[in-house]
C-alpha cells in the first residue's frame, strides 16, 4: 500500500460518497488510487467550484464535502472556495498535491506554499512530511472540520508522501489532540441566569444564525419558541431555521433585511442572539442591541462572544445542547400576547413597497411564486447580489433549505453548491438563482452537469448589469455607472443548447405559472432566463 | 493598556508563523515577541507582549485560544509578572569616556563581555524598563549595534499560588 492507497481508505472509512477535484501531475497517485474504490470522483471545470461544491454537499447532507486538487495554480485557484467557506463555517476537506518534500521551497515547477497563504482562511492545516502519518491527520482533519465552529481543514501531499510504502495501514478510532476540546455543552450556571430573564422578560427575541443550522437545531429552536411564546428573526446565515411562515418567525435582520425583523431586534428586552456572530450585515450598530435590554449571546466560539457586542449572559456552547437544556429548565414565562400582536402589526404594516415594472419579471413576485411550486423539501441556493437580497426577502422556506454564501459573498457560489447539494440529496429538487453577472462566473460547470449527470436548475435574473454594484452606484454616486455594465453576454438559450439543456425564458409575469410548471416538471437540468428591469432595485 | 501572554505550543514548524500572523491579520499589536523550548523538546513557550483596549486584550486571548496548535495561553499584566530581557550592545569608546561607560555599567549592573581597541560589548539583563534605560545612557556615547532578546516573563510566584 502507498500513501495515496491510504488516502483513499481513510476517505471510505469516513463515509465519504464523492470527490470534487481537478488533477494535475502532483495528485495523479491519489486519482489513481481512487480507481479502486467506490468513491464517485467529479471532474469539475475549475477549482474554486469544487470548494464551492463540496460546500454545498456538507451544508445538506451534515457529512463533509471532500475536494482534491493538483499543486500550484491548483491549489491557489481553491482558496476562494475555501474562504467561502470558512465564512461561514461549512466543513470541507481540501486535499491538495504537492512538489516533491525534497524540492519544497526550491520554486520549482507548480510549487506554492499553501498551506502559508490559506492559512488565514482555514480551521487549521497539515503538510504531510511522512506516508504513515496519513492515517492519524485524516483523522483529525475530519474531527476537527465537523465539531466546534466547523471549518475547512487542508491537507497538503507531496508526491513522494502519496508515492511512499505504508507498512501497515490502521485507521484510528479516535482523535488525540491535546489543544483541541470544544466547548459543545453550555454552562447551567448560565443558562438558569437566561431561564430567569425570560421569566421578566416582556418582549423577549431570539435571534437564530447559521450556527442553528450548522448544529442542526432547528427543530429544537422551533419547539422552544413555541413553548415559551418567543418570537423569532434570524442572520441571512439563519434563514430556513424556522419555516418562514411560522407564525412565530419574523424575518431576516440587518440593512438588508425586513423592517419588522430590524425593529424587533431594536424593540426587545431580552435578546438572545444563538449562532450568529453579530457581524455588521446583521447588526449595522452593535451598541443598539446591548443598551436597554437583556443581551445574551451563544455561540460555540467563544471568540465570537463580545468580539462585536458584549453580552449580558454569554454561553458557549452548541446550539443543539443548549436549546436540549432550555427545555429541561422549568421555565413559567407569560405568553407575550402583546408584544407578539405589536410584532404582526409591524409585520403587517412595515415593509418596502415595490412597484414593479410589468414589462418585466418581477423578481419578488417571481421568487415568491417559485418557492410555493416547488417541492416542499426542495434546496434553494442563491447567489450573491440582488439576486440573492431578493431571495432572502421573498422566498419561502417551508421544509427544504435555503443556502447562500452568507459571510464572504462569492458571486459564482450557487451552480456549484447547487451541484454538490443534488448529489448529496438526488432525491430532492435542487435550483441555484443567480444573477446573469453570477452566472458567468460560473458558467463553466454546465459541463460538469451534463458529464455527471447531476440535474440542477437553474434560474438566471437577467438585467444586463452587475446590479447589487449597479444600486450602489445609483445611490452614492449619483447614478455614475462604473464598470458594471454586462454587455457582451452570451446569448443564454444558444450557449445552454450548445450544452444540450433545456432552455424556458420569462419575459414577464404573464406567462409565469406555466414557465414555472414547465422548469419544475422533472428532475433534469433547466436553465430559465427571466428578465428582469435593469434599473430595479432592492431598497 | 499593557499585557503579557505567556503561551505555551506544539513545537512545531510554522507555528510562530501562525500565531504572528494572527497578530498581524486581526491587527493587534506585538511590542515584544521571544519563543524557546520548554523542558520538554515537543513544546515551546512564546512571550508577547502586547497592548490595547480591554476588548482587544481579551480578543487576543480568546483568538490564541483557538489556534489549534496553542495548548495554554496565560495572560497577567506587569505588576502580576516577573520579566526580565537581555541585551548585547556595542558601543564604541575612547579614552575620555571609557571611566564613565565603566561607571554607568557598574550602576546598572551590566557586564562588559567583549572588547577591542576602540569597541567594547555589554551585556545587560534586566527588566525591560532598565534596559530602555541603558540604551538611553549608551546613546550619548556611541552605539555601534546591539541585540535584543524581548521580554521574558512568568507570573510572580503568589500571583500564581492564587
Amino acid at each position: 500500500m502507498i500513501g495515496a492507497d491510504a488516502m483513499v481508505k481513510c476517505l471510505e472509512a469516513e463515509g465519504v460518497k464523492s470527490v470534487f477535484g481537478y488533477p494535475g501531475v502532483a495528485i495523479c497517485p491519489f486519482y489513481n488510487s481512487i480507481l479502486q474504490s467506490d468513491i464517485r470522483t467529479i471532474l469539475i471545470r475549475t477549482e474554486q467550484n469544487a470548494a464551492h461544491a463540496a460546500s454545498g454537499l456538507s451544508r445538506v447532507s451534515g457529512k463533509v464535502g471532500v475536494c482534491a486538487v493538483t499543486s500550484g495554480p491548483g491549489a491557489t485557484n481553491v482558496i476562494t472556495g475555501i474562504a467561502t467557506a470558512f465564512a461561514d463555517s461549512i466543513p470541507l476537506i481540501c486535499i491538495t498535491g504537492q512538489v516533491n518534500s525534497e524540492l519544497l521551497g526550491s520554486d520549482v515547477f507548480q510549487e506554492a506554499d499553501i498551506t502559508g497563504a490559506v492559512e488565514s482562511f482555514v480551521k487549521y492545516s497539515y503538510l504531510v512530511k511522512n506516508a504513515e502519518d496519513i492515517p492519524r491527520i485524516l483523522k483529525e482533519a475530519f474531527h476537527i472540520a465537523t465539531t466546534g465552529r466547523k471549518g475547512p481543514v487542508l491537507i497538503d501531499v507531496p508526491l513522494d508522501i502519496q508515492n511512499a510504502k505504508i507498512k501497515n495501514f490502521v485507521y484510528p478510532e479516535e482523535v488525540f489532540m491535546r489543544t483541541y476540546k470544544p466547548t459543545v455543552k453550555g454552562h447551567i450556571v448560565q443558562i438558569k441566569k437566561v431561564a430567569k430573564e425570560l421569566e421578566r422578560a416582556k418582549k423577549p427575541l431570539i435571534c437564530a444564525g447559521g450556527g442553528v443550522l450548522l448544529s442542526d437545531a432547528g427543530g429544537e429552536l422551533r419547539s422552544f419558541a413555541e413553548k415559551y411564546r418567543v418570537p423569532v428573526v434570524s442572520t441571512m446565515m439563519g434563514i430556513g431555521a424556522m419555516p418562514t411562515e411560522h407564525p412565530m418567525y419574523f424575518g431576516m435582520v440587518g440593512n438588508n433585511g425586513k423592517l419588522c425583523a430590524n425593529r424587533a431586534m431594536n424593540e426587545s428586552d431580552l435578546l438572545i442572539m444563538i449562532g450568529a456572530r453579530v457581524a455588521d450585515r446583521a447588526v449595522n450598530q452593535p451598541d443598539i442591541i446591548t443598551t436597554n435590554k437583556v443581551l445574551v449571546h451563544i455561540d460555540v466560539d467563544s471568540a465570537e462572544i463580545g468580539k462585536n457586542a458584549l453580552p449580558s449572559i454569554p454561553i458557549v456552547g452548541d446550539a443543539k445542547c443548549i436549546f436540549q437544556d432550555f427545555m429541561e429548565q422549568e421555565i413559567t414565562c407569560e405568553d407575550h400576547e402583546e408584544w407578539i400582536g405589536t410584532l404582526n402589526d409591524y409585520k403587517k404594516n412595515i415593509f418596502r413597497k415595490r412597484n414593479p415594472n410589468p414589462a418585466y419579471v418581477d423578481p419578488a413576485e417571481f421568487i415568491r411564486k417559485l418557492s410555493l411550486k416547488m417541492q416542499k423539501d426542495g434546496i434553494y441556493v442563491a447567489d450573491v447580489g440582488q439576486n440573492q437580497i431578493w431571495s432572502c426577502a421573498y422566498h419561502i422556506v417551508r421544509e427544504g433549505r435555503f443556502m447562500t454564501s452568507g459571510g464572504m459573498g462569492t458571486m459564482g457560489y450557487s451552480i456549484p453548491a447547487a451541484m454538490g447539494a443534488k448529489l448529496a440529496c438526488p432525491e430532492k429538487q435542487v435550483i441555484a438563482v443567480c444573477g446573469d453577472g453570477s452566472f458567468q462566473m460560473s458558467m463553466m460547470e454546465l459541463a460538469t452537469m451534463r458529464q455527471h449527470n447531476i440535474p440542477v436548475k437553474i434560474i438566471v435574473l437577467k438585467n444586463n448589469y452587475l446590479g447589487m454594484v449597479r444600486e450602489f452606484q445609483h445611490y452614492n454616486y449619483q447614478d455614475h455607472y462604473s464598470v458594471v455594465d454586462l454587455s457582451g453576454s452570451p446569448d443564454l438559450e444558444k450557449l445552454v443548447s450548445a450544452y444540450d439543456m433545456k432552455f424556458i425564458r420569462l419575459e414577464n409575469m404573464e406567462k409565469a405559472d406555466e414557465a414555472l410548471d414547465a422548469f419544475l416538471e422533472k428532475d433534469e437540468s433547466v436553465l430559465m432566463e427571466c428578465i428582469i428591469d435593469p434599473m430595479d432595485l432592492v431598497s | 493598556m499593557k499585557r503579557i501572554y505567556s503561551v505555551l505550543v506544539e513545537n512545531r514548524s510554522g507555528v510562530l508563523c501562525k500565531v504572528a500572523g494572527l497578530f498581524s491579520r486581526r491587527c493587534f499589536n506585538i511590542d515584544s515577541l521571544a519563543v524557546g523550548e520548554t523542558d520538554s523538546p515537543d513544546t515551546s513557550v512564546m512571550t508577547i507582549v502586547s497592548s490595547g483596549d480591554e476588548r482587544t486584550i481579551e480578543q487576543i486571548e480568546k483568538q490564541l485560544n483557538k489556534k489549534l496548535d496553542v495548548i495554554k495561553v496565560k495572560t497577567f499584566s506587569e505588576s502580576q509578572s516577573i520579566s526580565r530581557e537581555l541585551m548585547l550592545i556595542k558601543v564604541k569608546y575612547n579614552k575620555g569616556n571609557r571611566r564613565e561607560i565603566l561607571e554607568t555599567c557598574d550602576v546598572m549592573k551590566a557586564n562588559i563581555i567583549d572588547m577591542s581597541k576602540n569597541t567594547m560589548m555589554i551585556q545587560i539583563c534586566d527588566d525591560p524598563e532598565k534596559v530602555k534605560l541603558f540604551i538611553s545612557m549608551m546613546a550619548s556615547v556611541s552605539i555601534v549595534e546591539m541585540a535584543r532578546t524581548g521580554t521574558l516573563a512568568l507570573q510572580k510566584c503568589m500571583e500564581a499560588d492564587g
